[in-house]
């Protein structure tokens, strides 16, 4: 999401938060606006290295080393050749724009963060939400295309990381939140309350699980020598708190769409059928 | 059934047009971690975050976040929808 604080600063309020650096000189003014000014514009996060800090609410590239980037773009061009593979069979004259507009929904959601901790936000993922909704191989494709447009055209996660991080939110992420989903689809079916519940379970264990990723791809090749134990306790701790917002936004998308629209949730679809044939 | 699209498109645009201004702009927790315990001192800018729409701004100005938002939400539907039309099982009249 746009992790704000970009900011054009005056003079005065960079004084204020980088009071430790070098008093800059004037910039040239010109009818009240800044034209330019011998410092750095843009000002990141909390301050603390606004020349080079990256905006990101991915990973960054440089945070895992080459060879275990480049093994997670292995590892999620063949997850996602088999999901493209996979996809065909559940896509169809109606599940194909919904398919779309479930994209396109995960990527205006996914702008949304929200506070969980004083300091400290998260937003959707998308996995559960995207399988739930339109299957789990299409679902996989919707997140990976989110993650994809965010790289290339707004500069949101790196690009070497890409793959560590289309692994993390659309494979794993999509596969944990289906699976949990599928493992709980008899209460989906028990009206309002039964999916809402399947929904919200289904996406925090995405989220957590999918935080592991990091974890796993941290303990092959991360940066900077943190005891993995300390990266996993207080990844895995933020990620239970986003995960309880990713389940209300799951909960609540899905319960909508499911009260409006029951025959576009694959969830509810997948088993419809196979009852109706059992009973004729 | 065009009615639900629709709406469902209209509910992405003001998320990502109008809401989005309202997003907590504190860093995520994959980044708070990465920060608090030293690993993001690894992080590289990418190599885009000179571009247009770098930020989810346009040329730096998040005043244009809620532009870009849409420019995504446009760009997402476009790519996704015309990726997952050209795999659908046609139906069999041939339509």
């Amino acid at each position: 999401m746009p992790r704000g604080h970009v900011t054009w600063l005056t003079p005065a309020t960079y004084e204020r938060h980088l009071c430790d650096r070098p008093t800059p000189t004037r910039p040239a003014v010109s009818g009240g606006t800044l034209v330019a000014t011998p410092w750095p514009q843009r000002v990141v996060g909390n301050y603390r290295d606004p020349v080079s800090e990256t905006i990101a609410m991915h990973m960054s590239d440089g945070l895992l080393n080459a060879p275990t980037s480049l093994l997670f773009v292995v590892v999620a061009v063949v997850g996602v050749g088999i999901a493209l593979a996979k996809a065909r069979g559940d896509l169809d004259d109606k599940t194909a724009p919904m398919a779309g507009l479930v994209a396109a929904f995960v990527f205006a959601t996914q702008m949304l963060n929200f506070p969980v901790l004083p300091g400290v936000s998260g937003h959707l993922l998308g996995g559960a939400l995207a399988a739930i909704l339109v299957g789990p191989w299409v679902g996989a494709l919707c997140v990976t295309i989110v993650l994809v447009l965010q790289a290339l055209l707004f500069a949101d996660g790196g690009v070497t990381a890409l793959g560590a991080n289309v692994t993390n939110m659309a494979l794993i992420g999509t596969a944990t939140g289906y699976l949990v989903a599928m493992a709980l689809r008899g209460l989906a079916r028990r009206g309002k309350g039964g999916i809402a519940a399947v929904a919200f379970v289904s996406a925090l264990v995405n989220t957590v699980v999918a935080s592991c990723g990091f974890v796993l791809e941290y303990a092959i090749g991360g940066q900077g020598g943190v005891s993995l134990g300390t990266v996993a306790a207080a990844i895995v701790g933020v990620h239970v708190l986003i995960g309880i917002g990713e389940g209300l936004i799951t909960a609540a998308t899905v319960t909508a769409v499911s009260s409006i629209r029951p025959d576009l949730v694959y969830l509810l679809r997948r088993t419809t059928p196979q009852n109706l044939e059992l009973r004729a | 059934m065009k009615r639900f699209f629709i709406g469902f498109a209209i509910v992405s645009l003001v998320l990502a047009g109008f809401v989005s201004y309202f997003a907590n702009s504190n860093p995520d927790g994959l980044d708070h971690v990465t920060e608090v315990h030293g690993i993001a001192e690894h992080a590289k800018d990418s190599p885009l975050s000179g571009s247009l729409f770098a930020d989810y701004a346009v040329g730096g100005d998040d005043r244009f976040t809620g532009v870009a938002g849409v420019l995504g939400v446009v760009a997402t539907l476009a790519l996704a929808g015309g990726l997952f039309w050209l795999l659908r099982k046609r139906s069999p009249q041939g339509k």
